[in-house]
């Protein structure tokens, strides 16, 4: 019963983050401090950000569809998990994957690489499929050993497929091909609904949406479990003291520091394995609390993907990009230590505000939104 | 629990058939082709330890001929020359392939029982190393720099890469099920891997998967190890070896083709299999599946190609056919210029490329050339002989005989009976065409005559089938002998051939077979999941606490070391297409390797046989498990 709750509700966020920006509640959060009508270029006291181009990919130049949920590239190949398919482009087109090509549903919720063999696993509305030299194979509830159909998350690493799912965690040894299942009966997940998987050698770490962060240790086996210290209460009682929210949405791991990067619809975390960093609307740069995917650059660095456009924090200051809320048109804010927010000239943003997914090709970036994928190509500083 | 040999029936009806071979063997005298030595004059009761050659390779500087016998596991070094015997190398148990480095100074034996390579030094001619590797390696080839080696494991459908120096695995890359043949393009930057059994079907299809078998070629990027391609063989069920010409122009591959999708009993109106080769590369633009068979002429189970080095010939050995095709290249390309395809069905096709047919020994595999390209090496695996082809005559010149048992063993006679086509109509087929390597097809086929698409039955794995009789899925067939003989000359061969001792040989060798180990459990103990798994099979009482009817659980029907009570029952699997009846309980040994599942294949996983194929509870009660518990019975079962 849980399971087809969770699916429900699922769909209802789906259809929620295709719907059109103007849909969308708003909170009530702004600026900190009034922006200044004026460029980096022309005041040195702004801070440098990255400034992109912004090249939008919609079905007018070969997307299968508008609604992107997530993507991934791959040296000059980039996949994108849309509504209708899994397209990947390569040497400037677009090429689609269907149900017809084995695709385990139209709807592709998320994708993962695996850096060694080259195959691209993708989650879908309907099952994982793993995409290998054209060839798709498709796992699903009914076929293996997965547990629910609805993928949410997927990682690779080493002989290991780690997946999120409706319906718990599951991870697929490639070697055995054996599913281990993890949910409420072997860990401490109360709530089943797995958001977001982000798995290394060392430890794997889950999204649980309801039922905070989860982390796997991979040498002892051992499950732990990262909560709000306010328990369900939305109101920030204590910040900094744990994790921001039990609905985590998305996480982010960077073995290398200990870095964890979480997001949740109601602010993000950083923890190092020892001290927490929280972030909201009302004291960062983040223009929405409410976010669907994070992506950790390191100990410092992270991108932001919320309902009111794509952020990034640089460990001081942070960049806003995406059409105006209010006019449409494209905008790019940047936020110093102090608060200042300084709106930069531009003349593209990516192609909606509500952001659910991003990937860095060398010094580009591209972000996966409700209506459209776009490129951003780095812009020289000036 | 029935033991092996105490059933006083059983033990008086294994006496009587031996008592029968043995008086006959005497009198027996097998009739061997032109190039078949190893016969003697009867037929030896006794377990004889034959050669078996299945691959040949030529030494770098070529003095030196590699013979892979799989039946004595050794690899036997021979004088290029004389043919004459240097030394024998000892391998791992049962090798099937076997390949060179670059610089010819490693020689690398793929062990497809023992999981092993064994790494031997070719100037010392010994085992240098034994690394392990993953289920049921098949054949092995080395990256030109000699960074890689690149490892086609059989079971697990896989080609594994290993660093080359120290045979550490660093990953595997998914290829065809069954993934067996590897060839290196002439350059060495792609790997052409083949593989012996169909692809599972992508969709479930309403009548169980009755869809066309599709195979493919895994392209593989060797400097990258990655996959790049997969080039498709549509309909084609199983294909084997594929030879490059010099140029890198030109690809043929040996492939069957099924024709399980119409009754068997249309054998003698063009065949249950077309066997052929399917062209590719630059010469040929999109890949041609060329026909081999010719009325009355068939080439039953293409496997061993290599292409001449002037391009001009393609040369195909048939093993149920025990012969040789002769392509005539030019003649077929310019065939698939003024002739439009599709050709299979077409068995007047190859009269316009087939030069020769040239008739070798038992179960023919491996060929290569001699250095200066004037000899064609053939190795017949069960005569123990390798044919000399005279490639400017098409005739054998030299019958190269390996040492060994010169007797005819009834085994031996009985495996030559499984191997060879010359028993059904036209010598189309033979039981190796369903039994891959005397195994199984991973297909599903209409056998009867009661019209099209009514009951279709899913082929069963032979391996260890001794004592699990009745046979057949309705149970109708109360033995081997009946299994394999009548019942098999009247729906398979269509024709009447086998004399009693043939038929007494080849049972014999079915009930010889032994079960491959067993990959999920490999020191015989089982793992928490798999022990969980047990205790499912073997519960007594549901989740709720109600008891199971003993008729409704797993071990009760599934009982006994092979899983099988022998006995018939009703599971709820059963189509409108089927014909009225309980079905046999199929034994459970090695299952794990034997998708698709159930009478007529409509499961394609282990998994689907519950999570669709069971909505009443008849196939076992395991509609009150969770997934995690039907997982981990899925894992035990990966045990039998």
């Amino acid at each position: 019963m849980k399971t087809v709750n969770a699916i429900a509700l699922a769909m209802a966020l789906l259809a929620w983050a295709s719907a059109p920006a103007a849909a969308q509640p708003r909170s009530a959060v702004k600026p900190a401090v009034m922006k200044a009508a004026s460029s980096t270029s022309q005041n040195p006291a702004v801070p440098r950000m990255p400034r992109f181009r912004f090249e939008n990919f919609t079905t007018a130049n070969g997307l299968p569809d508008n609604h992107v949920f997530t993507v991934l590239v791959d040296g000059d190949r980039v996949w994108a998990g849309t509504g209708n398919g899994l397209a990947v482009y390569e040497n400037h087109a677009w090429k689609t994957y269907t149900t017809a090509d084995g695709l385990a549903h139209r709807a592709v919720l998320s994708l993962a690489l695996d850096k060694r063999t080259g195959d691209v696993w993708a989650g879908t509305m309907g099952g994982l499929s793993r995409i290998s030299g054209g060839r798709i194979d498709t796992f699903t509830q009914l076929n293996s050993g997965l547990s629910n159909d609805v993928v949410y998350g997927v990682s690779v690493e080493g002989e290991n497929v780690w997946v999120a799912t409706a319906a718990g965690a599951c991870r697929l040894d490639l070697r055995t091909n054996e599913w281990s299942l993890y949910n409420e009966r072997n860990t401490p997940m109360v709530e089943i609904w797995a958001y977001g998987v982000s798995a290394t050698p060392g430890k794997v770490y889950f999204a649980v949406w309801g039922s905070g962060l989860l982390e796997y240790d991979q040498k002892t086996g051992r499950w732990d479990k990262y909560e709000d210290p306010d328990g369900e209460n939305e109101m920030v009682l204590f910040k900094d003291q744990g994790l921001i929210h039990e609905i985590v949405t998305s996480v982010s791991y960077i073995e290398a520091g200990n870095i964890v990067w979480a997001a949740t619809y109601f602010g993000d975390s950083r923890y190092d394995g020892r001290y927490w960093h929280n972030f909201l609307t009302k004291d960062s740069g983040l223009p929405s609390n409410f976010t669907n995917t994070i992506k950790g650059v390191d100990a410092n660095r992270a991108w932001f993907g919320t309902d009111k456009g794509l952020a990034y924090y640089d460990g001081t200051n942070w960049a806003v990009y995406r059409p105006s809320l209010t006019t449409g048109k494209p905008e790019m804010t940047v936020r110093d230590a102090q608060g200042n927010v300084t709106e930069v000239a531009v003349t593209t943003a990516p192609a909606h505000n509500y952001i659910l997914g991003v990937d860095f090709q060398g010094s580009d970036i591209w972000v996966a939104t409700a209506s459209g994928l776009s490129h951003g190509i780095l812009q020289p500083s000036r | 629990m029935r033991q092996r040999g105490r059933n006083p029936a059983r033990a008086r009806t294994a006496a009587m058939l031996g008592a029968v071979a043995l008086a006959l063997a005497s009198a027996m005298q097998w009739q061997a082709g032109p190039a078949r030595a190893a016969t003697g004059t009867g037929r030896a009761p006794e377990v004889l330890t034959y050669a078996s050659p299945v691959e040949l390779l030529f030494s770098r500087d070529g003095k030196q001929l590699y013979v892979l016998c799989q039946g004595s596991d050794e690899v036997r070094v021979l004088d290029a020359n004389t043919y004459r015997p240097i030394r024998n190398i000892p391998v791992g148990h049962v090798p099937r392939g076997f390949s060179l480095s670059p610089d010819g100074a490693r020689l690398f034996v793929a062990n497809s029982w023992d999981d092993t390579l064994s790494v031997i030094d070719t100037a010392s001619l010994g085992v240098a190393a034994t690394w392990p590797v993953g289920f049921e390696p098949s054949s092995v080839a080395e990256d030109r720099t000699g960074t890689h080696l690149f490892v086609a494991n059989r079971i697990s459908n896989e080609v594994a890469v290993l660093n080359a120096l120290t045979g550490a695995e660093e990953k595997r890359l998914a290829c065809g099920r069954g993934a067996s043949y590897m060839t290196p393009s002439p350059d060495g930057s792609r790997l052409y891997v083949t593989h012996v059994y169909p692809n599972p079907a992508r969709q479930p299809t309403p009548g169980g998967n009755r869809v066309p078998p599709h195979s493919e070629i895994t392209v593989i990027d060797t400097a990258r190890a990655v996959v790049v391609d997969r080039m498709p063989l549509d309909r084609i069920a199983h294909a084997f070896h594929t030879a490059l010409s010099p140029d890198g122009r030109l690809g043929a591959t040996a492939g069957l083709h099924p024709r399980n999708l119409v009754p068997l009993a249309h054998l003698e109106h063009g065949g249950a299999f077309a066997d052929t080769i399917t062209l590719f590369g630059a010469d040929v633009g999109k890949p041609v599946e060329l026909p081999l068979d010719e009325l009355e002429r068939y080439a039953s189970r293409p496997f061993g190609v290599a292409i001449a080095p002037d391009k001009s010939r393609i040369y195909v050995t048939c093993e149920g056919s025990e012969s040789l095709v002769v392509i005539d290249v030019a003649h077929a390309l310019r065939f698939i210029r003024t002739h439009n395809g599709p050709y299979v069905q077409d068995l007047s096709a190859s009269a316009h490329y087939v030069a020769a047919r040239v008739g070798v020994g038992h179960d023919p595999r491996g060929v290569t050339f001699t250095r200066d390209g004037r000899l064609l090496l053939v190795a017949n695996r069960l005569d123990d002989t390798i044919s000399a082809i005279d490639t400017r005559t098409n005739k054998i010149v030299k019958a190269i005989e390996l040492a060994g048992p010169k007797q005819l063993s009834v085994l031996r006679h009985g495996e030559q009976t499984f191997y060879t086509s010359r028993y059904s109509f036209q010598g189309q087929i033979g039981c190796a065409n369903c039994h891959i390597d005397s195994t199984f097809d991973g297909l599903t086929w209409d056998l009867e005559p009661d019209g099209f698409g009514r009951d279709i039955v899913d082929n069963r794995l032979i391996e260890d089938v001794k004592d699990t009789e009745p046979y057949k899925w309705n149970g109708g067939n109360p033995n081997l002998p009946t299994e394999c003989g009548p019942r098999t000359e009247k729906y398979f061969w269509r024709s009447e051939n086998y004399d009693d001792l043939t038929l007494t040989d080849l049972v014999t060798y079915i009930r010889s077979l032994p079960s491959r180990p067993n990959r999920w459990r490999p020191h015989g103990e089982l793992a928490p999941a798999q022990e969980r798994g047990k205790a499912l099979f073997e519960r007594a009482t549901d989740k709720f606490g109600k008891p199971i009817p003993e008729g409704n659980r797993c071990s009760y029907c599934h009982s006994g070391p092979k899983g099988t009570s022998q006995k018939s029952f009703d599971v709820g699997t059963k189509k409108p297409t089927d014909n009225p009846g309980p079905l046999d309980t199929p034994q459970l040994v090695n299952v794990a390797l034997t998708a698709p599942y159930l009478h007529d294949g409509s499961a394609r996983s282990l998994e689907e046989i519950w999570t669709i194929f069971n909505p009443e509870d008849k196939h076992g009660r395991t509609n009150d498990l969770t997934k995690d518990e039907l997982n981990d019975l899925i894992v035990y079962l990966r045990t039998r």
